[in-house]
């Protein structure tokens, strides 16, 4: 069966944007190292990364800060492009945003709800037909009509998960996600989650939190120096990964 | 491909009634906010180049409303351009959206604003005793398109831009100050002196300026002035695409 993502040989490097991004006014004035900067200065992220996530897996990322764990989601999104290497995504990609991304806070939760859901890919009238549903099942109730900006974080939260718990995601991409909102909301999550599992959507789940990633996964890589260092089954990756650690 | 049509052109629709929606959220205090900055320009200015300097023009308030309206549209469109990635970087840095609509949203907005405030134009030509002109029924849309390509094209340029060189939001409000004095705004294109008349040309707001002051004033479309303006529209908005597209595949590193 065809990968639903799959990535050959890809590599990612950045240029170091310092030289750039201090202004004109500095790149003018310190022209030649800022021009030597500018073609020669890499930070690689990922090395020569190769693997195949197959439709209705869930597949958990992990690694140390700064591996290359998000760089990789990025790449899945397309937000950012490959330097050397191929990737090919096969099927509709939503992220989960962080909290409040996307969100306008002067505006009430009906409003952020059709403008996250046409930011992450729907038409209008697609978010219109869900938003009753949508707004059920973030039970925000009464406040639906008010400003944001009056939300607490979990209310965000729950607001934020029921636009993309809605829009079918054929790929679903999760980084960090479980750490806001109380008990109820992280039990709703997931039980949204095995939803999805048994409907053959795709999961890739980047997380720091073992306890997460062993509930959800369905398979482990963990990324280590900008490269993949193990590839497994949840038990055997987290396990390794713990000893390594403590 | 049509999918991919409606999809933009529910996005820009989302963004710009979003744009609106915050601004006028104070409902009717917004709008009034939104007339109430190009009219104290034109206090101002009228105070000191009629009270003070007596030049000599009949109508110069009027003059002064028809010229300040359009730019009112031009400088908040540019003024915020500097800003509106960095402003989204949250979302640009996720979601794999066509990152322009952002920015055709906000041109639109202000677009939307200098729409609503030509019933105000028409008010102050009523009271110096002026009429609005049948030529306002296509002179008006097409200069607006004129002006939305020209501002849209500025605006891409100097979004993408900035994120690499993040000083260009001072290079900006320091060259939009000197574009408002070199556009004849507080003064008429017949007041330059011959032997300066020629450079109008090289200022592409001039033509579009002087075409929205006629249209407004006396109701001409000058063929001239539109036919520049147009010319300029056209580069600008191929210009800024052009950049824009070299440079939105890094958005997301650089943010």
């Amino acid at each position: 069966m065809k990968p639903v993502i799959s990535f050959r040989n890809v590599t990612k490097s950045y240029p170091l944007y310092g030289s750039f991004t201090s202004g004109i006014k500095n790149f003018l004035f310190h022209l030649p190292t800022a021009i030597k900067e500018a073609r020669c200065g890499q930070f690689q992220a990922l090395s020569d990364i190769s693997f195949d996530i197959h439709s209705g897996e869930t597949v958990g990322f992990i690694g140390s800060n700064g591996a290359g764990k998000s760089s990789i989601l990025s790449l899945i999104a397309g937000v950012i492009q490959p330097t050397t290497g191929e990737i090919e995504v096969n099927g509709r990609v939503s992220p989960l945003l962080e909290l409040g991304a996307g969100f306008h806070f002067e505006l009430t939760g009906r409003d952020n709800i059709l403008l996250n859901g046409v930011l992450l890919g729907l038409t209008k009238a697609q978010v219109l037909a869900k938003m009753d549903q949508i707004i059920d099942y973030s039970e925000i109730g009464q406040f639906i009509d008010q400003p944001i900006r009056s939300y607490s974080s979990g209310m965000l939260a729950r607001l934020g998960f029921s636009v993309v718990a809605h829009l079918e995601p054929e790929i679903l991409l999760l980084d960090e996600m479980l750490a806001v909102g109380d008990a109820s909301f992280q039990k709703k999550c997931l039980r949204k989650m095995m939803e999805f599992r048994e409907d053959n959507v795709t999961m890739v789940f980047v997380s720091h939190s073992m306890d997460d990633v062993l509930r959800i996964c369905t398979r482990v890589l963990w990324i280590k120096d900008h490269a993949i260092f193990l590839d497994g089954s949840p038990g055997e990756v987290v396990s390794a990964y713990l000893s390594q650690n403590s | 491909m049509r999918q991919d049509l409606r999809y933009f052109f529910d996005l820009v629709v989302v963004l710009t009634a979003k744009e609106i929606k915050v601004r006028y959220k104070n409902s009717i205090l917004g709008y009034l906010w939104s007339i109430a900055l190009p009219l104290c320009f034109a206090c101002v200015f009228y105070i000191s180049f009629k009270v003070v300097m007596r030049i000599q023009m009949e109508n110069y308030a009027l003059f002064l409303i028809c010229g300040l309206f359009p730019w009112q549209w031009f400088s908040n469109s540019v003024n915020s351009s500097a800003m509106i990635l960095l402003g989204n970087s949250s979302i640009i840095k996720k979601v794999k959206f066509p990152r322009a609509t952002v920015c055709m949203a906000m041109v639109l907005n202000d677009g939307v604003h200098f729409l609503l405030s030509i019933p105000v134009i028409a008010l102050f030509l009523y009271l110096h005793g002026f009429h609005p002109s049948w030529t306002w029924a296509y002179g008006l849309p097409m200069l607006f398109v004129i002006q939305f390509l020209f501002t849209y094209g500025i605006v891409l340029m100097i979004a993408s831009i900035n994120l690499f060189f993040r000083d260009m939001e001072r290079l900006v409000s320091v060259l939009i100050t000197l574009l408002f004095y070199f556009t004849p705004i507080i003064y008429s294109e017949t007041m330059i002196p011959p032997s300066y008349q020629p450079l109008i040309a090289l200022n592409p707001l001039a033509s579009l300026t002087i075409a929205w002051r006629h249209l407004f004033l006396d109701g001409h479309m000058l063929v001239t002035h539109v036919s520049i303006s147009l010319a300029w529209a056209v580069l600008l908005f191929s210009l800024g695409t052009w950049t824009f597209r070299r440079l939105s595949p890094r958005f997301a590193e650089v943010l």
